[in-house]
């Protein structure tokens, strides 16, 4: 662990008692600075909580808002919940996988962005919808994909 | 300060809001009003008031429901009815602040109509609109009409006197009003929810927890995060009522990551409510107290059953344990628990506010009250609806919604989520409650409601549904975790032209075994869609297995797209235009589409000009056409006049 990451994850735990209740929020301040959970953070974590390190990576791979490798710059999440599928998600999908040549769960080479699906933002009536980092574009068309992204 | 101090206090800035004689602009700005563009909007207010040096009060509202109509931007002058704009752009609104606020014209071309006392000329009453009218607002009483970032606005609305009522109760009293309103809970399985917390309050113990389930997974459902949006307060006083009523001293609420406005709103909430003495240590100077904690998912749908979601509370996985004991006897850390949905805790506080009998008076015999709907799909107006219990399927689609866009063939309606099911054309007149909609073999669920029509795929979009269940299984039961995987095998092989004529009976028996061997509500309802889809569109699946023929023309290995010969100009807009590079052809050349090579994406019908309609897309059939490129001339039948 380098310096500066050890300094950034005892500045996350400070607040935290070492309750094993507390495991999940740590986990996602983590995911939120970090991008994902690199594996020394969370043998650090275990070490707080007390926990068997294969529990604390257990909780990892339940939960699909960790990542285990780095995450690009900007996040791009395309819904696939009922409403965005019936009004077209899949070829959305696939637009966007052709715009930036990835595929769900991929990163650009350039590490600029990564691409996720998600079941569902509650933006139903605006079917289908992408969301780029806090950004939600609604009423998306495959033509408007490219104006997204500038 | 006292309540009566605090409700003085928000009357006044209420009514000093309500009679400002300076203008006020309300923008709906939840989480679908920001994704249709309501903060250019308001930049583009911004300026134009700077402009021209106007002061006016601007709020950012909830959800009033018109989600079809967003952006939506809503002007009250002094002394005039608020009048509610649609479809707004940033080019509408100079116009909208010249006409309306400078020169009084209230651009009744651009108006969808007035709210509040008072009528403006060729303007209508929103809320006799056809989609608003055969609304009951209950719990969405202040959604788009408060600012949801102020305490103030709720509590001069009534707000708190619920809670205040319910301090003045002894706790089983509010319990047998609670029985008395008929509510059922809203967050699926219906249970009678004052019942619930009579067995949590008869459990013993003095540590007991209150849980709020926000949640919210179902894909094609956003009640709960635009009520927690619109007017956070109704839901945390719901939760301040059920924790007196059962005994808790601590509450959570599970509130889903993917909704971050929502989440920051319920922050600043907890804060006022400490401020005004309504949350912490003796509330409002009675003995009674409570806390509440916001915890976050992180991604799992199963996470909305009750069990898993207190499991991923503790900081574990969150797979659902069986019942008994049920969460009443022992669930969070093994104490006695009440969990409700959002929904639910909205209703409550309204009751409360009221009376029993009040509420009582909407619904049908066993479905009382009101439910909130996410009315989505194929729908000319889609939205946040909230109607009495009994309405029918038919009067919310074709009433509310407006029926179906360009004309197209009603298909079916799905409700319930994933855990439901399709309802087809000759079940419209279908009361809508708790009985009729299970009897039919779907379920209430939370209040999705997305309607198809005749392009959508039945079995594709059952196939759909599976998928989502099947990756959101925890894994825990056999059943669910492989049954779930090969009925969506099956599914995709009938998609793909792979069906065989056993493979019917073999998705019941698979659906039956899994609904019975799986431990929670994901796998028990995980095949509905399936079965409702046998059950009522069995030619769908028919048709697929017998002639590889998708009547719907989506199943994208059943369906090819073919340039008519005799109707190819030879234009060459669809050579160039397709993404796969399938289509050879030459000027005033009849085109071909490669069939190893198209990918189906429906570019070339997209492009194709409408005077030549060349383009055609088939499932079942071949369609001849040339075997290389031929003049336009030599194919070309010579039509009659029309």
């Amino acid at each position: 662990m380098t310096p500066d990451v050890k300094e950034q994850l005892d500045e996350l735990l400070s607040p935290y008692s070492g309750e094993s209740g507390d495991l999940i929020p740590i986990l996602q301040e983590v995911q939120e600075r970090f991008g994902y959970l690199p594996r020394q953070v969370m043998q650090k974590i275990a070490k707080f909580l007390r926990l068997p390190e294969s529990i604390v990576y257990g909780v990892g791979t339940f939960y699909a808002q960790f990542k285990f490798v780095p995450t690009g710059k900007r996040i791009v999440k395309v819904c696939r919940g009922t409403a965005c599928h019936v009004r077209g998600g899949a070829r959305l999908l696939c637009e966007v996988e052709r715009h930036l040549g990835i595929k769900p769960g991929e990163t650009t080479d350039n590490l600029e962005y990564s691409l996720e699906t998600i079941a569902c933002f509650g933006s139903c009536a605006l079917a289908p919808v992408i969301v780029i980092d806090k950004n939600v574009y609604g009423r998306m068309t495959t033509k408007k994909v490219a104006t997204v992204f500038l | 300060m006292t309540f009566d101090e605090i409700k003085a206090k928000a009357m006044s800035e209420w009514e000093a809001l309500e009679h400002s004689d300076k203008p006020r602009i309300l923008i709906g700005a939840a989480t679908c009003g920001r994704a249709s563009g309501a903060l250019t909007m308001l930049e583009a207010i911004n300026s134009e008031l700077a402009q021209h040096n106007i002061e006016a009060t601007i709020i950012q509202v909830g959800c009033i429901g018109l989600c079809y109509a967003e952006p939506l931007v809503d002007i009250v002058k002094p002394n005039r009815p608020r009048i509610c704009y649609g479809n707004v752009t940033p080019e509408i609104i100079p116009q909208l602040i010249q006409d309306y606020i400078i020169k009084d014209n209230p651009r009744s071309d651009l108006a969808l109509g007035t709210i509040g006392d008072g009528s403006i000329k060729d303007i209508p009453k929103l809320f006799e609109l056809p989609m608003l009218k055969p609304q009951v607002r209950i719990v969405l009483r202040n959604c788009g009409i408060i600012d949801p970032e102020n305490i103030n606005h709720y509590i001069a609305r009534d707000g708190y006197s619920g809670l205040v009522k319910a301090l003045g109760m002894k706790p089983e009293e509010v319990i047998e009003e609670i029985k008395r309103s008929g509510l059922r809970g809203r967050g699926g399985a219906g249970f009678p929810t004052g019942l619930k917390w009579e067995f949590c309050r008869k459990s013993p113990g003095k540590v007991k927890y209150l849980i709020c389930n926000a949640d919210e997974g179902d894909p094609g459902a956003f009640m709960n995060r635009s009520l927690l949006e619109g007017d956070p307060h109704a839901v945390l006083e719901g939760m301040l009522i059920g924790a007196y009523a059962i005994g808790a001293t601590e509450g959570y609420i599970y509130i889903r990551a993917e909704y971050p406005l929502a989440i920051e709103r319920l922050e600043l909430a907890l804060r006022q409510m400490a401020d005004y003495g309504l949350l912490g240590d003796n509330i409002l100077g009675s003995n009674f107290s409570f806390h509440i904690k916001i915890k976050q998912g992180a991604g799992a749908f199963v996470c909305g059953e009750e069990t898993a979601l207190m499991v991923s509370i503790e900081g574990k996985r969150g797979m659902p344990r069986s019942r008994p004991p049920f969460p009443a006897q022992s669930g969070l850390w093994g104490k006695p628990t009440n969990i409700n949905n959002v929904g639910t805790w909205g209703h409550v506080s309204a009751v409360l506010q009221r009376d029993s009998n009040w509420y009582a008076s909407y619904g049908s015999e066993k479905s009382k009250g009101t439910k909130v709907f996410a009315l989505a799909g194929k729908v000319n107006r889609t939205g946040l609806i909230e109607v009495p219990m009994g309405i029918s399927l038919q009067e919310i689609i074709y009433g509310i919604g407006g029926g179906i866009p360009d004309d197209k063939r009603f298909k079916a309606v799905q409700t319930g989520g994933p855990s439901g099911g399709f309802l087809p054309a000759n079940l419209l007149n279908l009361p809508v409650d708790y009985e009729s909609l299970t009897q039919a073999g779907s379920i209430m669920g939370s209040g999705g409601m997305i309607v198809l029509d005749e392009d959508n795929c039945i079995v594709e979009t059952a196939k759909f549904f599976l998928s989502f269940t099947q990756v959101e299984s925890c894994g825990k039961c056999v059943l669910c975790r492989l049954g779930t995987k090969q009925m969506l095998d099956i599914l995709e092989d009938i998609t793909t032209g792979k069906g065989k004529l056993e493979d019917i009976d073999l998705l019941i028996d698979l659906a039956e075994a899994v609904k019975v061997g799986s431990l929670c509500g994901l796998g028990g309802t995980a095949p509905n869609p399936v079965l409702t889809t046998i059950r009522y569109f069995r030619d769908e699946y028919e048709a697929h297995i017998n002639e590889k023929r998708c009547p719907a023309l989506a199943c994208l290995e059943l369906i090819s797209y073919y340039i008519l010969p005799d109707k190819c100009e030879g234009c060459g807009i669809c050579l160039r235009d397709c993404p796969s590079e399938a289509i050879s052809g030459g000027k005033r050349l009849v085109h071909i589409i490669d069939q190893s090579k198209c990918s189906k994406c429906g570019t070339c019908l997209d492009v194709c000009p409408t005077r030549f309609s060349a383009v055609v897309k088939v499932s079942g059939e071949k369609v001849e056409v040339p075997s290389e490129p031929v003049p336009v001339v030599a194919t070309k039948k010579i039509h009659e006049p029309s």
